[in-house]
């Protein structure tokens, strides 16, 4: 027991020690950062794994920081939710670390990358194991600054002109946050979320609260970006290098949004009706208007980002439900979405990397000349547009599925009007990048080299086998544990006081 | 009186980001929007005729500000400081690239 609480704080120590020791050494030695990036991802996914196995034993972990027992200290807390976050995000993030040995050779300086790439997983990390809300807000804080850093990380004009665009939207979306945070403690006392909840349970609904959860919904709006508040993504994710912007679309927009989004509503403040009808109608906005946009664009990255709009308003959609088979759907979703929307901006990056453009109609009959890449963006195409036997198929169809029996047909409709449109703008991509003739200046095209390809076949056999997740025995182990987690609500406190 | 006095500054802050053109007025804006919220954190710290938190041997506990916020600020001001000084350096790089701080003219990406 003891021992399996010691892994908590890990996920944090691991990759803020290799940043520092990369930004140290890495310049000096070659080949060092590319190590260390790779070393700490296959040491937090291995953690990861062990975890999963540690938390359906013991359901939930707290680690108390400095041995300062909560609600004084600060608490890490480990539960279902939790768990599954860190798979996902560790998973990506050891294959966008292999990845970009090969594809970040085109920039100077590679010991930045690993160093900030290495900064925001650790603040991701740490906003998925923390339980402390204005801990919360620090390593949210610590992810962002490093994003902002990453996305101008080319410094041509277009990444400034993203990069400054996104900095001022996010930190402004970091002060609601922090405003709404304080909001909460003037009203509790307290910082430490399982005791807000205890709290807050027995005062019910008032003016506070109904203004702290305003300034939520704006603050993690921002950063997750939801429709009202989506004006920034399209032009910060395709601007950023391509293992970056699979890492922005693929994890960061949710853990920082989504993830903070549930464990806030649900496990703290509790799910007012009137907020999960707000959800539903965010969601259901963000998947129409994600997708109309998507649709005529002809900037292959842009159109991803576009995407990642709508998919993000499908999984807000099925949590929002509120019945376990909408979180179930939600949750799958969140993990299907990671998987290939990042390995879709891989295989655009692989693409950039052999051709350097990005220009969809410039592309063509690329499936010859690359057919990793081309089988690869087929899989994750199909994957997100939700045809079987895939694994965007089987999230999708939970969700219409939960939305048409808490009865929303309405919404139902609108989930499946977004995946037939979606099914359309991918047929566009793999039409004219993939398939149809080879112009003559792509003769000399190679494909990617082997380090990159790897990734690519690891997240795409991920989507292929995706489905197996809702196997029983397997679902029992991933998935149910953190349905658990959000479907119980403010249960969370007396777990997470048990656990002490 | 003094928490609506604290709302108007951080409403000039928002005011400051969505109307200005110039990034650093901007910026400007973003640091008047931060300082708002830090002050408000401290103002719901103040307890009235409160005394600052120290103990000392003969001294009742009775009538001391919170101290947590204190703390919390200075953390939020550390980031702040860091979120300044990101914004200003990208400020530095588009002037480089564009010869200029007005955003209206720094528009390549639409769509």
């Amino acid at each position: 027991m003891i021992l399996s609480t010691n892994l908590i704080p890990l996920f944090i120590i691991i990759p803020l020690a290799c940043s520092f020791v990369i930004a140290i050494a890495g310049k000096r030695i070659k080949g060092f950062p590319e190590a260390m990036g790779v070393l700490a991802t296959v040491c937090l996914l291995a953690i990861s794994c062990i975890s999963l196995k540690v938390v359906h034993v013991h359901q939930v972990l707290v680690y108390s920081v400095g041995a300062w027992k909560p609600p004084v200290g600060i608490a890490l807390v480990m539960d279902g939710l939790t768990v599954f976050m860190l798979c996902t995000v560790n998973l990506i993030a050891f294959a966008i670390s292999v990845y970009a040995i090969d594809y970040m050779r085109r920039y100077t300086a590679q010991w930045k990358f690993y160093t900030l790439f290495l900064l925001m997983l650790s603040g991701m990390n740490g906003v998925i194991v923390t339980g402390d809300i204005f801990n919360l807000y620090v390593f949210l804080e610590i992810a962002s600054l490093a994003s902002f850093a990453l996305v101008a990380f080319g410094t041509e004009r277009h990444e400034l002109e993203a990069a400054f665009k996104y900095a001022v939207m996010s930190t402004l979306g970091s002060l609601f946050i922090l405003f709404a945070i304080v909001l909460l403690y003037s009203f509790t006392s307290t910082l430490n979320m399982a005791d807000i909840a205890a709290i807050l349970v027995p005062k019910g609904k008032n003016n506070v609260i109904l203004m702290v959860m305003v300034l939520f919904i704006m603050g993690f709006g921002l950063k997750a970006a939801l429709v009202p508040f989506h004006a920034w993504l399209p032009d910060a994710h395709p601007s950023a290098p391509a293992p970056i912007s699979a890492m922005l679309s693929g994890v960061l927009i949710k853990s920082l949004g989504i993830y903070a989004l549930c464990r806030i509503f649900l496990n703290v403040i509790g799910f007012f009706p009137m907020v999960a009808s707000i959800f539903m109608f965010l969601g259901a906005l963000s998947m129409i208007v994600g997708v109309l946009l998507a649709i005529g664009q002809w900037d292959f990255k842009r159109l991803l980002a576009y995407h990642s709009i709508s998919q993000i308003g499908y999984i807000v959609l099925g949590i929002s439900l509120g019945t376990p088979l909408g979180i179930l759907g939600g949750l799958f979703h969140l993990f299907n979405h990671s998987v290939f929307k990042s390995l879709l901006f891989l295989d655009s990056g692989a693409v950039d990397y052999a051709t350097g453009t990005r220009d969809l109609q410039q592309m063509g009959g690329l499936a010859k000349k690359m057919p990793v890449t081309g089988a690869t963006s087929f899989i994750a195409s199909m994957s997100i547009a939700g045809i079987p036997p895939f694994n965007g198929f089987w999230s999708k169809f939970l969700i219409i599925f939960a939305t048409v029996q808490s009865g929303h047909y309405g919404y139902a409709f609108l989930a499946v009007l977004a995946s037939v449109l979606t099914l359309a703008s991918f047929t566009k991509v793999m039409k004219y990048a993939f398939w149809g003739t080879l112009r003559d200046k792509w003769n000399g095209v190679k494909e990617v080299p082997i380090l990159m390809k790897l990734p690519l076949i690891l997240l795409a056999s991920v989507c292929v086998i995706g489905g197996v997740l809702l196997i029983p025995v397997v679902r029992e182990l991933f998935l149910n544990s953190a349905v658990r987690v959000l479907s119980e609500g403010s249960h969370y406190t007396a777990t997470v006081m048990k656990a002490l | 009186m003094i928490y609506f006095l604290c709302l108007v500054l951080f409403a000039l802050g928002l005011f400051c980001i969505l109307r200005k053109r110039n990034i650093i007025k901007i910026i400007i804006g973003v640091i008047i929007s931060e300082y708002a919220v830090n002050l408000f954190f401290i103002l719901v710290a103040y307890r009235m005729q409160g005394r600052a938190p120290i103990y000392a041997p003969n001294a009742s506990i009775v009538n001391m500000v919170d101290v947590l916020p204190q703390a919390l600020v200075l953390t939020s001001i550390i980031i702040g400081l860091s979120t300044t000084i990101l914004l200003i350096g990208l400020a530095m790089k588009i002037y480089e690239k564009y010869h200029t701080f007005d955003i209206t003219k720094i528009k390549e990406l639409k769509g």
